[in-house]
């Protein structure tokens, strides 16, 4: 018996969100007194896989087959991560919730015809046979206690909410005989486009988001060296996006992406209620608004009521003074 | 195309949601229930597929029990052609359960693609479209923010961190859907006089199963602690704070 996570790679090295799933699923096999084994699917250096070990894992399932480390594929990618499952007799297969990861979690559970915990925020507490996680639902706007039924579960873990704990091991590396077959690639991987190089919001520490206090995208500037000062990933609000200011990908709120970093800077956003449902896990909000009924305050940590093109100059050079301060 | 529209029945986006005092289910007092905005986009993905070639049919799937029927007959008014609903009653239901029933109605009728939002706005758990078509073991394309169709094949593109995918797909293909792919509609009144009249099959559900995963409780999010309000002409307070909190 053993706990398996899923140790996704981007071009040979493992994501945040990878690593904190492996911080995760550490503490789930020490509470069942279980080993922590991992399955990496691709061309990844020894001294990478062995990272793993900094956070738990016991043992690396490597899988070098020639199909499935030129592309994903949904298929091929869940017939893996079962093969492995199987062979360990794993209890609990834990992901990240990456976009791959997400493909990927439900049609393993569905195979394993496991008990699936999607979005965990916290660590399972053992009752008997049974896992019980928190998870929000509603985006954000409620927090629901689940149980399993049934003896195996997959459990992906929401981004940012457990963060990195070091419990170093030795991983030991071993080769997984897997073939891919033609079967695999029913969808078929054709390029990957990047059109951004920015910081990703879901796994940034730190997130600066702006709304229509900012008159226009002419005026982005201003967050924008905010944001860089702060090596902060930028987001915005619906309107924002909606009026083609910034991009789609960049919206944050109940329709757009959820995020929980540990510091969210929100300027110019009033913080109607589908906005809110998409950061209220931050754990730490500042709000500046020139209105002080926003309904942002209300959640804030930290607010200012002021005029964002006076109180931004004003901020950032703080920042850069502190910065030059503590250099 | 032969499409197959699963959807779900969701409190509107504006809801202040509350929950019943024994903390097991939603207070539905007060509260607007809409199509999920994800699978509303798949929706209409499938009715422009019909409107461009001139045939095919959309059908509208939705597990829930007879409250979710204005929810599909909105879908009806929208444009799918017809609808049915597997009734589960009022027992608990959970994914897989959701997963079981889909998969074994939509087995064996010859759909060219199955959509699904990327979530549903209430539960958020992204479960199941991939469990559905590792059921039917078809592949799934998650998060499509465009999908075109032609000699047999789908070219997709799916969204990921920074970017996205280009995928070339077999059919039939089961399809979760992201803004990209399509517009919302807001349906006229000649499709909602027409939905009326549309046929709305009501089913039992096919595969007896119990849940995989067990609600326990409901709660609200703890309310936070309160604002520390800092002077808009001395920003470098905050900043010492932060600082102070290790956060910049």
């Amino acid at each position: 018996m053993s706990v398996l996570l899923f140790a996704e790679n981007a071009n040979g090295k493992f994501k945040k969100a990878t690593l904190e799933a492996a911080s995760y699923a550490s503490e789930l096999a020490s509470k069942l007194g279980v080993e922590l084994h991992a399955v990496a699917i691709g061309t990844i250096a020894n001294d990478e896989l062995a990272k793993l070990g900094t956070y738990g894992v016991a043992k690396v399932h490597t899988i070098t087959d020639a199909g499935l480390s030129a592309a994903f594929s949904d298929q091929g990618y869940t017939r893996a991560v079962v093969a492995v499952a199987q062979a360990i007799g794993a209890k609990s297969v834990i992901f990240s919730q990456s976009y791959n990861a997400k493909a990927v979690a439900p049609r393993v559970a569905a195979r394993l015809n496991a008990a699936m915990l999607s979005g965990a925020s916290s660590n399972p507490t053992v009752q008997g046979d049974s896992l019980v996680v928190t998870r929000s639902v509603n985006s954000g706007k409620g927090i629901e206690t689940v149980r399993t039924n049934r003896p195996v579960s997959v459990i992906s873990v929401k981004t940012n909410s457990y963060g990195l704990k070091e419990t170093p091991k030795t991983a030991a590396i071993e080769a997984f005989a897997f073939s891919s077959q033609a079967s695999d690639f029913g969808a078929k991987s054709v390029e990957v486009v990047k059109t951004a190089n920015k910081i990703s919001i879901t796994e940034a520490d730190t997130v600066v988001s702006g709304g229509r206090g900012f008159k226009g995208p002419e005026n982005w500037g201003l967050l924008e060296k905010l944001a860089d000062l702060l090596g902060a990933g930028t987001a915005c609000s619906k309107p924002v996006s909606d009026m083609d200011w910034r991009p789609h990908h960049e919206h944050v709120g109940q329709t757009g992406i959820q995020i929980a970093p540990n510091l969210y800077i929100a300027i110019g956003i009033s913080g109607a209620i589908q906005h809110l449902a998409g950061v209220n896990s931050s754990k730490n909000i500042v709000v500046i608004n020139k209105d002080p009924e926003a309904p942002f305050f209300k959640i804030a940590d930290y607010g200012i009521v002021g005029d964002l093109f006076e109180v931004l100059p004003k901020l950032t050079a703080a920042i850069e003074k502190a910065k030059a301060a503590h250099a | 195309m032969k499409s197959l529209v699963c959807i779900s029945h969701v409190p509107d986006t504006t809801t202040k949601i509350q929950y019943t005092a024994d903390g097991k289910a939603l207070d539905k007092t007060g509260v607007t229930f809409i199509i999920n905005p994800y699978d509303e986009l798949g929706l209409v993905r499938a009715i422009e597929f019909k409107e461009k070639s001139g045939q095919g049919n959309v059908t509208v799937l939705c597990v829930g029990n007879a409250e979710v029927e204005p929810t599909v007959r909105k879908a009806l008014a929208i444009g799918a052609d017809d609808a049915v609903r597997i009734d589960c009653g009022t027992a608990a239901i959970d994914g897989l359960y959701v997963a079981h029933q889909i998969a074994a109605y939509a087995k064996d009728k010859g759909f060219d693609f199955i959509f699904f939002g990327k979530e549903s706005i209430e539960s958020n758990g992204s479960e199941v479209p991939g469990m559905v078509a590792e059921l039917l073991d078809m592949p799934f394309i998650s998060q499509a923010i465009h999908l075109e169709a032609a000699g047999g094949k789908a070219q997709l593109q799916r969204e990921l961190d920074g970017g996205y995918e280009s995928i070339e797909s077999s059919i039939p293909a089961v399809v979760s859907c992201q803004k990209g792919i399509a517009e919302w509609r807001i349906p006229n009144m000649r499709g909602i006089m027409m939905a009326k009249t549309k046929q709305l099959a009501v089913v039992v559900p096919a595969v007896a199963t119990d849940v995989a995963v067990v609600t326990e409780k409901l709660e609200l999010p703890i309310a936070k602690g309160g604002c520390t309000y800092i002077d808009a002409e001395d920003p470098g307070k905050l900043v010492e704070i932060l600082v102070d909190k290790g956060l910049i």
